[in-house]
């Protein structure tokens, strides 16, 4: 072996070590996070954290349950707003449209996808908050849910075109109309796929802090209703993180814990519920 | 046959040729109707959110004008609004995330794609894919807790002690700052960049590597040489949508960046950007001067992250397709 070659062999074994190397540290940043919150959150998570309010400034205990429950309603309010926006806009990009307006409702949806989610928190304001004049769970609620539209769009989209075309022509041929072969072939096809799509949206926006700063703003209390402003998981992290207080320290780590918890498990069982469908392909 | 030459031409538009009524009839028509407003939908609230942006920062626009961007006072208090110290801190932050995390996903793709086995690739983009989902602010906390304080305490101390000499490595070490707020976002954006560009390295014809390998190049020279230029335009892709990622970032930057509107040549100071003022400072904003410069700090980074976007997805796509093609060069 020349010493070039043996020169050229060492480079290339380094190099795909090296990126061996790199693969490793991504990875094990997962689980580094992971690691890291379920031990100090689970060190500071207890029952209190679910079943009180926020305990007074100065004063040490309380929990988080507003900030719990806004989420709920927010995720709530979000998935009814951006759920059947883009469900049924995928059906009609997927089943009825023209070239040139499906290129015209994906270029926005694609647009909307890639605002940032600060600038949504912007929009939401101007649009929810000041007609009404107050932060609200609607308005946080709105904020969520236009981020919901472009993934679950999108995705529906995706996977009402993989189902065969066979299947159609079949329903077709059996004198079924358009509409009720959508709705009695097409979709019960792609179901898994569009389940999925709907909960990697929902994970998604479920940590989402930035486009609830000023729409849903937050809550010390209780919001009764759906227009007084309200507390929310990720918000909490955010204020209780910078802080100075080391109680708050830790029931941002706990609150931390709840929500990734939360998102990851989403993530995974949609993932799981994907992979045991029919074929069909991943987005 | 004569009935068959008949027939050809009222062949194509079999579905047209049913009147508007018996679809509607049918509901087809309804059906397609009510589903084009939901689509229509996104599009008007899309259109409305540019409008919106626009309309909302019409004052400052008039009032300052292009100087908004070139001067650096930020006081409310005498309406002076200048943005350069937020574009240079989102900018500054967004680099050194890249120069990070390029390397680093770019590295960790090659071995996704080229190197690992199906079964070891796919499950370690299982787990790229959940570090994708964990949220912002769960970074920020991190950061805030565990980044900070290695920084203050090592990192820039080591830094300063090797590289000091260097304008970018001065100064007292507080924890937050550029540099800071660049690590966190390199940690954030690198699975994006591994997703995307081993997508695109495994749309890369087998034959490029084969022929390569067969002209006697190494593993490493056959990846490096003829792979990776042939997936470029997706890789570079794949790093506009991280940067776009970064430019719009906001909750991990806010908590980590030190929130001081100042420019300096050391990554070790304390900044802004663009994002975080908007969160610190939206809901106190008093005058409408205040609260619409915030807004047009707001259009910007839609600008930018709209442009980025657009590139990226040209050139995944113009890759793909290369990839997905006849496999000639």
């Amino acid at each position: 072996m020349t010493p070039r070659l043996r020169w050229r062999k060492f480079v290339s074994g380094f190099m795909l070590a090296m990126t061996g190397v790199c693969a490793l540290v991504a990875v094990s940043v997962l689980f580094f996070i992971l690691g890291y919150l379920v031990y100090h959150g689970g060190t500071s998570i207890s029952w209190n954290f679910f079943t009180k309010l926020p305990a007074p400034v100065g004063e040490s205990g309380g929990g988080m349950a507003n900030a719990i429950l806004g989420s709920a309603k927010l995720l709530l309010i979000a998935s009814l707003f951006g759920v059947p926006i883009g469900f049924f806009g995928a059906i009609y990009l997927a089943e009825f449209s023209g070239g040139t307006t499906a290129f015209v409702v994906r270029y926005a949806a694609d647009l909307l996808n890639g605002v940032p989610s600060i600038v949504i928190g912007i929009f939401a304001y101007g649009l929810v908050v000041l007609p009404f004049k107050h932060f609200s769970t609607l308005a946080g609620g709105f904020a969520l849910g236009l981020m919901m539209i472009p993934i679950t769009l999108r995705s529906t989209e995706e996977f009402l075109r993989a189902v065969p075309r066979a299947l159609r022509e079949a329903a077709m041929a059996l004198g079924a109309s358009k509409w009720k072969t959508i709705v009695t072939v097409i979709v019960p096809a792609a179901y898994r796929g569009i389940l999925t799509a709907v909960l990697l949206a929902f994970a998604r926006v479920a940590g989402e802090t930035a486009p609830l700063l000023f729409t849903a703003f937050g809550n010390r209390f209780w919001s009764p209703g759906w227009q007084q402003p309200t507390a929310s998981l990720p918000v909490m992290i955010f204020t209780y993180a910078v802080a100075p207080y080391d109680d708050w320290h830790r029931q941002a780590w706990a609150a931390g814990l709840v929500l990734l918890g939360l998102i990851l498990v989403i993530n995974i069982v949609a993932r799981a519920i994907l992979s045991r469908g029919i074929a069909v392909p991943r987005s | 046959m004569a009935t068959t030459t008949t027939t050809v031409p009222s062949a194509g538009p079999v579905a047209g040729s049913r009147s508007f009524l018996s679809r509607l009839r049918e509901g087809d028509e309804i059906a397609r109707i009510i589903t084009f407003l939901f689509a229509a939908s996104v599009v008007l609230v899309t259109l409305l959110l540019v409008f919106e942006l626009w309309q909302g920062s019409v004052l400052p626009r008039h009032k300052f004008g292009f100087n908004f961007f070139r001067t650096s006072v930020w006081d409310p208090i005498f309406d002076q609004f200048g943005a350069l110290p937020f574009i240079y801190g989102t900018l500054v932050t967004a680099v050194v995330s890249l120069l990070i995390a390029v390397p680093l996903g770019i590295g960790a793709a090659i071995f996704l794609a080229e190197l690992a086995p199906a079964r070891i690739s796919d499950t370690l983009q299982f787990f790229i894919d959940l570090l994708a989902a964990v949220p912002s602010v769960i970074y920020g906390l991190l950061g805030v807790f565990i980044v900070v304080p290695l920084m203050r305490e090592y990192i820039q101390a080591g830094l300063k002690h090797s590289l000091g000499f260097l304008p970018f490595f001065q100064g007292p070490a507080y924890g937050v700052g550029f540099l800071t707020a660049g690590i966190v976002l390199a940690i954030m954006v690198i699975p994006y960049i591994i997703s995307v560009s081993r997508e695109v390295l495994l749309s890369v014809p087998r034959d490029q590597r084969e022929a390569a390998l067969s002209l006697g190049s190494t593993r490493w020279e056959a990846t490096w040489k003829v792979v990776v230029p042939f997936a470029r335009g997706g890789i570079m892709g794949s790093i506009f949508l991280a940067l776009a990622r970064a430019l719009g970032e906001t909750m991990a930057v806010t908590m980590v960046i030190g929130n001081t509107p100042a420019i300096s040549a050391s990554l070790f100071s304390p900044g802004y950007s663009i994002a975080a003022v908007i969160a610190n400072e939206f809901t106190e904003a008093t005058g409408d001067l205040y609260l619409q410069s915030l807004i047009e700090l707001g259009l910007v980074l839609f600008i930018l992250t709209f442009i980025l976007n657009g590139l990226a997805r040209l050139l995944i796509v113009a890759t793909s397709q290369r990839g997905g093609g006849t496999g000639h060069l």
